[in-house]
């Protein structure tokens, strides 16, 4: 996969934009539709598009990961879980909490000022050089990948995989009732 | 195919005529899977003749049955979900198209060779239960939803074992790539004789076992095929499709079926490599698909020589053999590969 050489990548931002208002459109939609599967449907866009993005960053194998963990794995079991517990067709109402919408608001506003803020106050006006222009200059074909997660970064995780294994192995215990 | 023909393409002339062989090449593998073994080897397999009547001993059979469906109502159920009842059948259909896109057919015969190609194919696969599960619910039939429940168990079950089971090859090989799977079968030897390479079934015959057992699962294939039991849930998420959208179920099935039956010749059996032609010639793009097509018809005959001989498992010896014994298996089998790659 090789970025356009010129500095713009004309092409490139215009598929950016196009995926992000995809994905910004079915973000909205997870959360104002009035039907849980619908939920779950939008759900699938929105991670097919960060996974889209992702490619356009040059960035394969996190792409495929994305598409074989969240869309083919997570998803799948939202879906699971909705059908075997409640699977309405149509409207359902008890959807909404009302009451609860300024506080979401005000935890939305705070979360974007926070995150602006941060990126503004640490970036500023800094432009990004690209380390290259193809996959394996930039650092990103799965060897790299690989050889950055088992040898750089080991530890971390490694430690995730522990703590992973915690959460699973605790939510079944919580979950069983014997 | 700009190398073998000699001429330069444009992106986009290469692109349509990849999108061109791609919407003749699927249907057509459906076709023939669906004819030679479906219609024949079944029928010969249970001593009855099969369709005789549509051309040469019934050999356009499925080709009528096609047309058939064309013609029939397209009937949506008053309370179902219109939208993601109509959308179903295509994303299992998309989903087996971008399988195709990775499997090569000879040194420069592939839609697009990824870096990552056998990953792509595992990650697109597995997304035709998506599909299934929008088909079981939005039919608004009991039946069809204890279909869709049992698919996505069932494919959540035999995913792990089918990604584990690529795992040996992939870490005997080195490489993601479908292509350098292919090149280091055909350029590999055993015990220093190179006149057949080295098929990787040779090595990984563990992988191959468990690999073939998680696709005939992933199919919804008898022994496994409890998501569409007709006896049971008749027909599960079918069962409230007619006309071209049970076409395109029908169709996602057996091009999926010889997708993988691909992906298993390209793993296990040297994909378009034949013994005798050197793989960097341009012969090898001549024969190379030839050689692919005989060794997906074994694989497929594999395929259908199980699901018409096994009877249909419970629901739970289903659950306990990818659990306990496939998943278990294919985790020995990485094991080994991997101490056999790093200390030789």
């Amino acid at each position: 996969m090789i970025l356009a050489d010129s500095g713009l990548m004309v092409a490139q931002n215009i598929g950016f934009a196009v995926i992000a208002f995809m994905i910004v459109g079915a973000a909205i939609r997870v959360v104002t539709t009035d039907n849980v599967m619908h939920a779950a449907l939008y759900l699938v866009m929105v991670l097919a598009g960060v996974a889209a993005q992702y490619i356009l960053l040059a960035a394969e194998f996190i792409a495929i990961v994305q598409v074989i963990v969240y869309i083919g794995a997570i998803v799948v079991l939202f879906l699971f879980g909705i059908m075997l517990t409640e699977a309405k067709l149509g409207k359902s109402d008890d959807l909404d909490n009302k009451p609860m919408r300024p506080v979401a608001i005000a935890v939305a506003v705070a979360l974007l000022g926070l995150l602006a803020y941060s990126l503004v106050d640490y970036y500023g006006d800094d432009q990004l050089a690209l380390a290259g222009q193809t996959t394996a200059e930039l650092g990103q074909t799965t060897a790299q990948v690989a050889d950055s997660v088992f040898i750089t970064y080991l530890i971390p995780f490694e430690v995730v995989g522990v703590l992973l294994l915690v959460a699973l192995t605790g939510a079944i215990v919580l979950a069983r009732r014997d | 195919m700009p190398m073998l023909l000699a001429i330069e393409l444009a992106y986009w002339q290469e692109t349509a005529i990849k999108v061109a062989v791609m919407a003749v090449l699927v249907p057509t593998t459906a076709l023939i899977l669906g004819i030679v073994f479906l219609f024949k080897m079944m029928s010969w397999m249970q001593s009855r003749m099969g369709p005789q009547e549509a051309g040469p001993r019934g050999l356009l059979q499925l080709l009528a049955d096609g047309v058939k469906f064309l013609q029939k109502e397209d009937i949506i159920p008053d309370a179902a979900d219109r939208f993601v009842f109509k959308a179903a059948p295509i994303v299992v259909l998309v989903s087996t198209f971008l399988t195709y896109v990775v499997v090569p057919a000879g040194p420069d015969l592939v839609i697009e060779n990824l870096p990552t190609g056998i990953f792509f194919a595992m990650a697109v696969s597995s997304l035709s239960v998506i599909g299934v599960l929008m088909a079981g619910w939005a039919s608004s039939n009991k039946y069809a939803l204890m279909g869709g429940l049992r698919a996505a168990g069932q494919l959540i079950a035999y995913e792990l074992p089918l990604v584990l089971a690529v795992t040996g090859v992939v870490i005997q090989v080195g490489s993601l790539s479908m292509q350098d799977i292919v090149w280091a079968q055909a350029t590999g030897e055993i015990f220093g004789w190179g006149g057949i390479g080295l098929p990787l079934i040779l090595t990984q015959i563990l992988a191959f076992f468990v690999f073939m057992a998680a696709v005939q699962a992933e199919l919804a294939q008898p022994p496994f095929d409890m998501p569409i039991a007709e006896t049971e849930v008749v027909g599960g998420y079918h069962i409230e499709y007619t006309g071209f959208r049970f076409l395109f179920f029908f169709l996602g099935e057996f091009a999926t079926a010889f997708a993988f039956a691909a992906i298993a010749a390209t793993l296990f059996l040297g994909g378009w490599y034949v013994p005798g032609i050197p793989p960097d010639s341009v012969w090898a793009n001549v024969v190379g698909p030839i050689a692919l097509f005989v060794k997906i018809m074994f694989v497929s005959f594999l395929i259908f020589w199980f699901r018409f001989t096994y009877p249909r498992f419970r629901e739970d010896q289903l659950q306990t053999f990818a659990w306990k014994y496939l998943i278990p298996l294919s985790l020995v089998n990485i094991t080994v590969t991997g101490i056999v790659v790093v200390a030789f």
